[in-house]
């Protein structure tokens, strides 16, 4: 079957298409149905499709529009949301046998937002369990293939979500991103990533790994989608106590006005060194050319605490997943092993836990219990907390002199289905440019910057900027993005194999 | 620095409610052991002045009026349950039955 010219459309495309009647919602969706039909066997991007939700969500569209009511932005778009996101009546799995089958009896306000906008909702997408991981290879599911060479990761935790838009089945998705887990999958698929401001987005429903580092947001295939979603999916909710009562900043009027003209670019001494990929140096210092050409001043930035970012993030990220996961207990929801009668509930939680976690999530419990423990604590957890300090302090000197920050996004490109597997420490590091704006809560972006000469793979580039000016990443996102576009003559995407 | 050993991690795996496997111990505490080892280095900024931060916003409780409203019904609540009875979630026994 040869597939929908459809799948092809940006996110504004469709919308604009759907408002003006040339499309239907229905035929929208199903023409991504069909395609997640004929190449998901594939890439395995999604865990659970709702076709009959999609289906029925299009129509409702469509019936609006025909009452002659106004439709929203995005109304009518498909999307692929995270499976960390709770929704009614759908299975929500985090990637993890502990639930398999749960089904929430509620929506995430993330979720019932986007039903409110009119997104078509497709399916729950694959992740690495409780989005700990830098490959969706922890996936109790099984792992997602990078779409550029199915035999490579598509990145982690969000890996789903961007094999989703790089395969062209879906135009927007939903990612979360604790140490990287939106950028890092953006750049490794030739998509783009938006990890908003810390608090942007409510976490209320979606399923907590870190509560200080978690942050949900848009995946897309441009820079003016992920800003259409953007706001969509932010401003305040009072069921999120961390979530911030300040109106969103204008994202989708910067990605309609990129430029970075007048601007200054920090690229910061320690995003570079050992461990870097020749081709993804490359690309990077190509693009921080471009920026010079577009009129923006390029200012050497020197962030010392960065170095200690990793360590920090590996001792707080667990030290928060010990205690959040805690709650999974066998008792009230999910999986339960063991209950035979005989046997205490302590027994039962403890033989639970050991079926239904995957390695990863066990290393990262353990290793929070250590990081916690008594006589412990000040060297691990408390010396974490200070680093943080310090990083936070790194940022606010560099945003004194600069309006944004720009890095590779991930060191290298993506590498092959196991190689990292039996590594933690080598699979920590493909999130060492991401991991410093997660402990500090600002806002950062990864978009596509070229190939990687030496393997054809996808670069990413990553902007970043302080809390709460989230709009810097459009402008400068937009103007990067139009700029290597014309350069190239198409989106970079157009590169990838067809599936 | 310790180094991590089996004991500590069945140790660290009682703590933490997950029932390891033998060949478990061994594998974690080895990868546990890099995992601290590499991490350490955190330790080197602890004599300093430096204030720890634990979250990015500062936070404040946030309370809402004590109110009555709609909430999910106890079946929507038991829906996910693995075992329930008479309205109410059924777990393992709490205390031993002496």
């Amino acid at each position: 079957m040869t597939d929908s010219p459809i799948i092809k459309l940006t996110a504004a495309e469709i919308a604009a298409k759907i408002a003006s009647g040339d499309l239907t919602a229905v035929e929208v969706t199903e023409a991504h149905l069909a395609r997640i039909e004929s190449v998901d066997e594939k890439v395995h991007a999604f865990l659970h499709i709702d076709r009959d939700g999609a289906l029925a969500q299009a129509r409702a569209v469509d019936e609006k529009r025909e009452r002659g009511e106004k439709l929203g932005p995005l109304a009518g778009v498909p999307l692929a949301l995270k499976d960390i996101f709770t929704t009614e009546g759908i299975p929500t799995t985090v990637g993890s046998k502990i639930l398999e089958g749960w089904i929430p009896p509620y929506d995430a306000t993330l979720t019932r937002r986007l039903k409110e906008a009119d997104v078509v909702i497709l399916g729950k997408t694959n992740m690495d369990e409780f989005a700990m991981g830098s490959s969706t290879e922890n996936s109790a599911y099984g792992p997602t293939g990078n779409p550029w060479d199915l035999t490579r990761i598509p990145g982690g935790s969000g890996g789903g979500s961007s094999a989703a838009l790089a395969s062209y089945e879906a135009p927007l998705a939903i990612g979360t991103d604790t140490g990287g887990s939106i950028r890092q999958p953006a750049a490794v698929t030739g998509t783009v990533g938006v990890k908003p401001t810390y608090g942007a987005v409510s976490r209320y429903g979606m399923v907590a790994f870190s509560s200080s580092l978690d942050q949900g947001g848009p995946c897309a295939r441009t820079v003016l989608d992920a800003a259409l979603l953007h706001e969509v999916i932010a401003g305040h909710d009072p069921l999120d106590s961390t979530s911030i009562d300040a109106p969103v900043p204008p994202v989708v009027e910067a990605a309609r006005n990129g430029s970075v003209a007048g601007m200054r670019v920090g690229v910061v001494k320690q995003f570079r060194g050992e461990g870097y990929q020749a081709g993804v140096v490359q690309r990077f210092d190509e693009s921080v050319q471009l920026l010079k050409e577009l009129g923006a001043e390029i200012v050497e930035l020197d962030c010392p605490s960065f170095d200690l970012a990793l360590s920090a993030y590996y001792l707080i990220a667990p030290s928060e997943c010990s205690s959040n996961l805690a709650r999974f207990d066998g008792l009230r929801y999910g999986l339960r092993v063991g209950d035979d009668g005989t046997r205490s509930a302590e027994d039962v939680t403890s033989l639970t836990r050991e079926e239904g976690f995957g390695d990863e999530v066990k290393r990262r419990i353990m290793l929070g219990t250590y990081a916690l423990s008594s006589g412990y604590y000040d060297a691990y957890y408390g010396s974490a907390q200070k680093v943080r300090t310090l990083i936070t302090q790194d940022f606010q000197k560099a945003f004194e002199q600069v309006d944004v920050i720009v890095s590779p996004t991930t060191p290298t490109t993506a590498f092959p289905i196991g190689e990292r597997a039996d590594d933690p420490m080598a699979m920590y590091l493909a999130d060492l440019c991401t991991i410093p704006t997660n402990l500090a809560g600002n806002a950062a972006m990864s978009l596509p910057c070229g190939l990687a000469p030496e393997d054809g793979l996808p670069v990413g580039l990553q902007i970043i900027a302080p809390a709460m000016k989230d709009e810097r990443l459009y402008q400068v996102g937009a103007a990067v993005e139009a700029a290597f576009v014309a350069r190239w003559g198409h989106p970079l995407l157009e590169e990838a194999p067809s599936l | 620095m310790p180094g991590i050993t089996r004991e500590e991690v069945a140790h660290l795996a009682r703590l933490a409610r997950l029932e390891l496997k033998a060949e478990e111990l061994d594998h974690f505490a080895g990868q546990l052991d890099d995992i601290i080892g590499a991490v350490a280095r955190v330790a080197e900024v602890a004599d300093r002045d430096v204030p720890p931060t634990s979250h990015p916003l500062p936070l404040t409780n946030v309370m809402r009026a004590d109110e009555v409203r709609p909430s999910l019904t106890p079946e929507q609540a038991l829906s996910c349950a693995p075992a329930q009875e008479q309205q109410r979630f059924k777990v393992p026994q709490i205390l031993g039955e002496d």
